[in-house]
């Protein structure tokens, strides 16, 4: 049951009074009586033995409260693939050594910012130096030292899959080509620095106010590296100022802020600095990407071989997830006969890379749509026709791994073709302009249960009450993306109540029904948004029989819940207004209030997700074969999302998608020297500004997606996969420079024509 | 070093505050009055998320000393709305068309849009973007906010407040 006031429509988000008036909190505005500041003292090394640390002139500066090390903590490791414990690499403070410049090694609390930073820099520690490991190819090399002992050869983990007869399709094959592509690794730049508090509790208790995407996964990580029972961490968020993948773990400030609460009786917090975000922060995985792919003559595909090693930095963080999902996006879009992946993941000696937006997708497919330009090229087939000719349709399956329940990708590229007018632009080219198309296909949440929760994936609490109102309560994480508004309209729709009669609370581990497992690889829409419809319908079991009894309706009668009534659908005087339904149905309970949970896991559903989301975005720019510099002059997107719960959030996410997936094509790049991280500011680490955005013109295709809420799945993350491939094949339409190594630079550019030496 | 004492107005109320001296307005704003809508994204002026007026000319908050607010009028994001109930234009306009996601630039977007408006009150789409070419936002690819801008300007043209 759809209801177009409420499900498709760009309803403005519930939370923006509060943001634009600036009254909308964020971790760092909160200061509590006694508070004290922590500071974090890091590597300036990447890679050595700690032989000594010293902390007593820091103990000794006025106003320092504490002082931590590794040697003072509990020492327990941990990690978010808690399933395979070996993962769980990482200690709360460096035991022993140290691993990237940035890792982190002491903590102190103090009365005031100032002091606890000098207080850091009193710290005495010496180091023993050991060979660091800057490149896969490095680190792999024969006889590297290891960086984490119990990894052989520096590789962490390794993932295969494998079907079909790969020998055969190559051996069949018409046309085989193998390229090499590098991409490279990105900052998740949130504006908001992450920022955590911690506050003692009664009975040893602690309660962690913190910048998070996953308040579950922090509160039992915390508890086991605090040696706490679960229950004595309450982990709250407020509002996120973005994350995109970069604040989906423990992190180390949150342990340290909790500790030192405990340890000192009073609130500490943490906030970090830019510099701190981009010289340690996490970051999008780099990647070496070989690729072999073949075609019959008429542009079949035939077999792919990937190979994929993953740049994971000095721990495994979200590199293990990654590592699964980019040999699943090698395999999508198209109908592959054989397909085999091997990912490793390998340990080096810069920061961790973690999950970022896209999660392995972006690198997976700038190689796999980068060479399908190429190949399209080669077999003189136009771009957009080879893709139509290999698309994945509705029912597709990838054996063994997901079953494709709805799909509109074909439906994407001939819309994409239409409004971009690509068929003319591809031939009649003007010298210097290009056009070129990309795409993506991309999950719905996770199926694979790396982090071995008991609960269910996603749940709901909903309660109702005589006024009216309603008040729903859930774990699920609005970062900026927009949940909180997204759930509560699912629950407008489905109790037929206007989302201003709902009240939230989210993201409060002590309060909100456990579990979900948070805001990543877009999974709330649909995970959570299940779960308020199983808790809403219970809730209407609770009603209908009121409205049976009270009419003494006949047994054929159905019930419709809809502009904040409850009646009959072939009789609709027969009804009450909810609230007046609620207050029978809590008479006839004798006071007991009406409240349901619901969840939602996913169960047979393959090992990747519960449902995919497809696109195809075409862009077009200039280039000036002078000096190098790309314009892109506009992008056009056809995706299909499913039902779009809030047209304009859908659209939002779109456009922030382009932002992201421009500046990973154009001009974001970690400078690195030595395992050292060189752009550390805004000014020198670049992303888009209002003038470097090209207009976007979208279009959503309509399809149904049977798992999802009302027919949602998965909007916004994937987008930002198809911007790369599609301004590199532009460029070489423009120009005939071919780019197989992001980000497409000036220089780059001008060597690829030759214009300037190498 | 001495403290020293300043007076400063913010959003029509004086304050007298003693400070250290090297203590930038962003802190001063954030920690010792608690006007916590005011940012801080990078604290070295290049994320506009810090942006205030100063007697009706917008500045990065974090790399102004808050001596320099010194007998100033200061006005922040919570000094914007005639009253809780009735947002200014480009607040609401910012509501309306989609232009928050996370919501953390949004006060020094909206701070710059101010001052934008105020000097130029029918800015070209192009104006509109250089206006903001120093406030970064990761969310929302800035177009609904270009949009919302527009927008503000057509609201504000006929009754011509908001000066």
């Amino acid at each position: 049951m759809k209801n177009p006031a409420i499900i498709g429509a760009s309803i403005p988000r519930l939370d923006a009074r509060q943001k634009v008036t600036g009254q909308a909190l964020y971790t760092d505005d909160l200061t509590l009586p006694g508070m004290l500041f922590g500071a974090i003292l890091r590597s300036p090394v990447p890679h050595a033995r700690i032989k000594r640390i010293d902390v007593s002139k820091a103990k000794a500066l006025a106003g320092v409260k504490d002082v931590v090390t590794g040697a003072d903590t509990p020492q327990v490791k941990f990690g978010n693939w808690r399933l395979v414990p070996d993962s769980q690499d990482e200690l709360p403070l460096a035991v022993d050594k140290v691993r990237f410049i940035g890792d982190e090694v002491a903590a102190v609390a103090a009365l005031d910012k100032e002091t606890a930073l000098r207080a850091c820099s009193l710290i005495e520690v010496e180091y023993e130096e050991l060979p660091g490991y800057f490149s896969v190819e490095d680190s792999t090399q024969e006889g590297a030292a290891l960086i984490h002992a119990e990894s052989e050869g520096n590789v962490s983990l390794a993932r295969k899959i494998k079907y079909g007869d790969l020998e055969a399709g190559f051996a069949q094959a018409d046309y085989v080509r193998e390229d090499t592509f590098r991409v490279h690794a990105v900052s998740h730049a949130y504006l908001e620095p992450c920022s955590s508090l911690a506050a003692p509790d009664e009975g040893g208790r602690v309660t962690l106010w913190t910048s998070t995407q996953v308040p579950y996964i922090v509160q039992c990580l915390l508890a086991s590296t605090l040696g706490l029972p679960e229950n004595h961490v309450r982990v709250i968020k407020l509002n996120t100022g973005g994350g995109f993948g970069g604040k989906m773990e423990l992190r180390k400030w949150e342990f340290c802020a909790a500790f030192m609460a405990v340890r000192t009786g009073r609130p500490v917090k943490f906030t970090l600095r830019r510099a701190d975000e981009l010289a340690s922060g996490r970051r999008r995985h780099g990647m070496p990407i070989r690729s072999k792919v073949g075609f019959s003559k008429d542009g079949l595909l035939m077999a792919k071989d990937f190979d994929v090693l993953l740049d994971g930095g000095a721990y495994n963080s979200m590199g293990p997830t990654a590592t699964f999902l980019c040999g699943n996006f090698g395999a999508m879009l198209y109908r592959y006969p054989a397909y085999r992946y091997l990912g490793r993941h390998v340990y080096t000696n810069k920061p961790p890379a973690g999950a970022m937006r896209g999660f392995g997708a972006p690198q997976a497919l700038f190689a796999a749509e980068t060479q399908m330009n190429m190949a399209a090229h080669d077999l003189g087939i136009d771009p957009i026709d080879l893709r139509l000719l290999n698309a994945m349709e509705t029912g597709d399956e990838i054996p063994e791994v997901a079953t494709i329940s709805s799909c509109g990708f074909k439906e994407s590229l001939v819309k994409v073709r239409q409004m971009s007018g690509w068929d003319v632009k591809r031939q009649e080219k003007k010298p210097g302009h290009g056009i070129g198309v990309g795409c993506y296909s991309f999950i719905s949440g996770g199926v694979f249960n790396w982090f071995n929760t008991k609960y269910n994936f996603a749940s709901a609490e909903v309660r109702v009450f005589e006024d009216g109102t309603a008040h729903l309560l859930t774990m699920a994480t609005d970062i900026g993306q927009g949940s909180d508004t997204v759930l509560r309209q699912i629950l407008a729709a489905e109790l037929g109540i206007g989302v201003d009669k709902i009240r939230l609370t989210a993201s409060d581990t002590a309060v909100t029904p456990k579990a979900d497992l948070g805001t990543w690889g877009s999974r709330v829409t649909l995970m959570a948004g299940n779960a308020v419809v199983q808790a809403a319908k219970k809730i209407k079991e609770m009603l209908i029989p009121v409205v049976f009894g009270h009419f003494d309706l006949n047994q054929i009668h159905d019930i419709a819940f809809e502009n904040d009534r409850v009646f009959s659908k072939a009789r609709p005087d027969k009804g009450f207004s909810f609230g007046e339904c609620v207050y029978k149905a809590l008479k006839g309970r004798r006071g007991e209030p009406l409240t349901a949970f619901g969840a939602y896991t996913p169960r047979n559903k393959g090992l990747v997700s519960p449902a995919f989301s497809f696109g195809a975005q075409v862009a077009e720019v200039e280039v000036d074969e002078q000096t190098g510099l790309i314009q892109v002059h506009k992008m056009y997107t056809a995706h299909d999302c499913g039902v779009p719960i809030n047209k304009m959030a859908v659209e939002g996410q779109l456009e922030g998608s382009i932002h992201m997936g421009l500046g990973y094509a154009l001009m974001e790049d970690f400078v690195m020297k030595d395992g050292r991280t060189l752009n550390t500011t805004f000014l020198d680490y670049k992303i888009a500004t209002a003038q470097d955005m090209p207009p976007s013109q979208s279009v959503e295709i309509d399809t149904y997606e049977p798992e999802g809420p009302f027919g949602a799945k998965e909007a916004g993350e994937g987008l930002v996969s198809p911007t790369a491939p599609a301004i590199a094949e532009g460029v070489f339409h423009a120009t005939g420079y071919r780019c197989l190594d992001l980000p497409i630079t000036p220089p780059k550019v001008l060597q690829g024509l030759g214009r300037l030496k190498g | 070093m001495a403290k020293q004492t300043i007076e400063i107005t913010v959003n029509g109320d004086r304050y007298e505050v003693a400070i250290d001296p090297w203590r930038s307005l962003a802190e001063v704003l954030r920690e010792d009055l608690r006007l916590t809508g005011t940012k801080i994204g990078c604290n070295q002026g290049d994320c506009g998320a810090c942006t205030v007026l100063i007697n009706g000319r917008s500045v990065s908050s974090c790399l102004t000393l808050a001596v320099e607010a010194h007998q100033r009028e200061v006005t922040t994001i919570e000094g914007l709305a005639k009253s809780p109930q009735e947002l200014h234009p480009i607040q609401e306009a910012f509501v309306e068309k989609g232009a928050v996601q996370c919501g953390f630039c949004t006060g020094g977007m909206i701070m710059s849009a101010k001052q934008l408006l105020d000097k130029n009150p029918q800015p070209t789409e192009t104006e509109i973007r250089q206006g903001l070419s120093g406030n970064l936002c990761r969310c929302t690819g800035y177009n609904k906010i270009v949009e919302a801008i527009g927008d503000a300007a057509r609201r504000l043209a006929p009754a011509g407040e908001g000066k």
